[in-house]
């Protein structure tokens, strides 16, 4: 015998109850005494337990829903046992002349069987018939009368609502989040190193043809993935060796040269950003650099790096061409007085000095500098250094 | 304009259909020489002579049939009950002979006669004697049933039920004999099938008659405050009834409650929220709702006496209820 499990009182001046969660399911068989569902009343949350044995057939009131106290929740009985009789919705008592209305009624009566009591949507026969004729979808209104009846004010309020948003989104709310302290250690940084270094911008055009076939034949030969950022560390730091004043620290009035070259790369982080930096990059080959990125850079993500492994970079590199810029500008990261933003690599047609039509692979770079370290002439022979560097690899050694 | 309470606009009533007519007689109990019950009959003994105004023995079936049968064999009649809840005995005349003579007989027989007397409950009267018995009489056919709430209505009324050539049973109320009003110092009538619109409103539609049009008022008067404006529809002839100014207003505030002192089963106030309900569906915005008495015989207890019936509150409620504002 199939039975109704209504919410009961859990405290004396409990009225209504949230089912927190179900600990049954349907289909479950339930024991007396087993725990149902926890129930949120005014007071607690409290454990339901059932004082029937058999199965739990339906789940009437699901998670999270407010049931007043003798409301139904859900039904107990036996396995297959035909349930429909008791979660018919409570209809009010309605004289149906039945010769009349019986097919109608039949209809109506599969419908409820087949879906779930909720889905009827109940409107009042005004609110049906403006609805009707302004084509307004009766679902998608919320009703504010007796069991969610939608009435004439719940149309008017949705229409009016409609009126004023035409092509213009639900307003953001406002919101303020106070930031972590890392995230306060970075804006310091940031802005200390904007607003004390003077920085000044330029930009190169590199054609990358000769680094992207030898990354290719590299990767190939040692089976294993090379960083296109170990090759940019490695062309950087041959360059700082002609131009130390990249690899220099303004303080108080005076420079600071650094003997060892320190790259660091500027990683994302969920929450913020940090650089680790590859150590001694002068005296190391690409092979040596990369490896040591590999360690670097997924503890960077995860926040693991110890200090000494992310400070004191002299020199930064910030690559976002696999995001898919083309060009930007970055702020130095103190101590160094240089970074160099580094735009996704392209190909293009040109002209070439033969006047004829070739294709080539280039990649936009942008040096900032501190203007109180290094000036512009000096930084265009930098950056066109750099920039011979990466396209004919053979003048490293011509110096 | 003349102001007298609505005892004086009945006795008016009476007094110009009786020297407009002289085949007009009144018959009843106590109506000649003690002037009526209630004193509506007031001076007409002395003005017209007991040919014309009779007393009768305490025997409603017996008088009403001779007031039934005088109206077939000529005369207009008007028949006083002292209270409606003594014309229960008289049921029989009413039902069988005043409504069904003029159908059985093909229209020969006319019935030019009145029943008149207080209808609904007063005070401290008990069950057998606070019966509002309206939706008894509008039951059947062949009956026309009028029930006014102010004194110049009941004069214009009453003096449309006298003229007309079919039996009409005409409501009034104890507790109303007293209420005064203006009345037109020249002649006039009030039709039947014409409800009156006692109050212009937009928010919902108060439909009653007799005495709980004045609980309509004053609810009113405190809906207002809460801009909830009623409009309030006095349906004064309830057969035949005036249904178009009632859907009218519905139409137009798309909620309605409706009053009566009746008991709910099968009332008028039931049939006129079933005929709201059928002929304004589209224009609904909640179910009907219906005041009336509550299912019991009246309690003799004054207290229970007052809650059995409708009272202010109980309309204020009724309307939260369809305006949503509960």
């Amino acid at each position: 015998m199939a039975e109704k499990i209504l919410m009961t009182a859990l405290s004396p001046t409990m009225e209504t109850g949230t089912i927190v969660k179900w600990l049954k399911k349907e289909g479950d068989s339930v024991q007396s005494g087993d725990l149902l569902c926890e129930v949120e009343t005014d007071k607690a949350t409290m454990d339901y337990e059932s004082t029937n044995d058999g199965t739990l057939l339906k789940i009437i009131a699901d998670e999270g829903s407010e049931v007043k106290v003798g409301e139904i929740i859900a039904i107990t009985g036996n396995r297959d046992e035909d349930i429909s009789e008791l979660i018919k919705p409570q209809e009010e008592t309605v004289y149906n002349p039945p010769q009349e209305a019986a097919p109608e009624q039949e209809v109506v009566e599969k419908k409820t069987k087949k879906t779930a009591p909720s889905s009827r949507i109940k409107a009042s026969p005004l609110a049906r018939e403006i609805a009707r004729q302004e084509n307004i979808d009766l679902s998608l209104i919320k009703g504010s009368g007796p069991e969610g009846r939608i009435v004439k004010s719940d149309i008017e309020k949705f229409t009016q609502k409609k009126r004023e948003g035409i092509g213009k989104p639900e307003p953001q709310k406002k919101t303020k989040t106070f930031v972590n302290q890392k995230q306060q250690v970075i804006a310091q940084r940031l802005s200390g190193s904007m607003f004390s270094a003077p920085h000044f911008y330029l930009t190169v055009s590199v054609n990358m043809k000769t680094v992207v076939d030898a990354r290719k034949r590299l990767i190939k030969k040692l089976n294993s993935k090379i960083s296109f950022n170990a090759f940019l560390i490695k062309f950087v730091a041959e360059t700082i060796k002609h131009y130390p004043n990249f690899n220099s620290t303004w303080e108080d009035n005076s420079i600071i040269r650094h003997g060892s070259i320190d790259i660091g790369l500027a990683t994302a982080q969920e929450d913020g950003l940090i650089t680790p930096v590859v150590r001694d990059c002068e005296s190391k080959g690409i092979i040596a650099i990369n490896e040591e990125l590999q360690d670097l850079i997924p503890r960077a993500r995860e926040s693991k790096l110890s200090p000494e492994e992310y400070s004191d970079a002299t020199f930064t590199i910030s690559n976002l061409g696999s995001f898919g810029v083309r060009q930007f500008t970055a702020i130095i990261n103190p101590p160094g007085s240089a970074i160099l933003a580094v735009g996704e690599i392209l190909k293009e047609k040109f002209i070439d000095e033969q006047n004829s039509i070739d294709e080539r692979q280039t990649c936009l770079m942008t040096l900032s500098c501190d203007h109180r370290v290094i000036y512009g002439a000096e930084a265009a022979d930098f950056a066109n250094h750099l920039r011979n560097l990466i396209e004919n690899p053979v003048t490293a050694l011509y110096a | 304009m003349t102001i007298v309470n609505m005892r004086e606009a009945l006795r008016q009533a009476l007094d110009e259909e009786m020297s407009r007519d002289n085949n007009m007689i009144i018959i009843g109990e106590e109506v000649a020489q003690y002037q009526g019950a209630y004193k509506i009959t007031q001076g007409l003994l002395d003005k017209y002579g007991s040919r014309r105004v009779i007393d009768t023995p305490i025997s409603e079936e017996g008088f009403t049939g001779v007031g039934v049968g005088a109206a077939m064999a000529g005369l207009r009649t008007v028949v006083e009950w002292m209270t409606i809840n003594f014309s229960l005995q008289a049921m029989d005349q009413v039902y069988n002979n005043a409504a069904k003579l003029r159908y059985m007989s093909g229209g020969q027989i006319k019935i030019p006669a009145v029943f008149r007397g207080p209808n609904g409950p007063a005070e401290y009267l008990g069950s057998q004697h606070s019966q509002a018995l309206q939706s008894i009489y509008a039951h059947c056919p062949g009956l026309k049933v009028m029930a006014p709430s102010t004194p110049a209505d009941a004069k214009g009324m009453l003096k449309t039920a006298i003229r007309d050539d079919n039996p009409v049973i005409f409501l009034e109320s104890e507790l109303l004999y007293g209420v005064k009003g203006e009345i037109p110092d020249e002649e006039y009538l009030v039709p039947f099938k014409s409800a009156d619109i006692k109050r212009a409103g937009s928010d919902v539609t108060l439909v009653s008659f007799s005495k709980p049009v004045y609980l309509l008022m004053e609810a009113a008067k405190i809906l207002q405050k809460e801009n909830i404006e009623p409009e309030i529809i006095d349906l004064r002839s309830l057969k035949p009834l005036d249904e178009e100014t009632i859907y009218n207003s519905v139409r137009k505030t798309n909620r309605c409650v409706v009053v009566d002192e009746a008991w709910p089963f099968a009332s008028i106030g039931s049939h006129v929220a079933w005929l709201v309900s059928r002929n304004c569906f589209d224009y609904l915005d909640a179910p009907v709702e219906l005041v009336c008495s509550e299912d019991v015989p009246m309690p003799y207890n004054h207290s229970l006496e007052l809650a059995a019936q409708p009272s202010v509150k109980k309309i204020i409620d009724s309307v939260k209820k369809v305006t949503y504002n509960a």
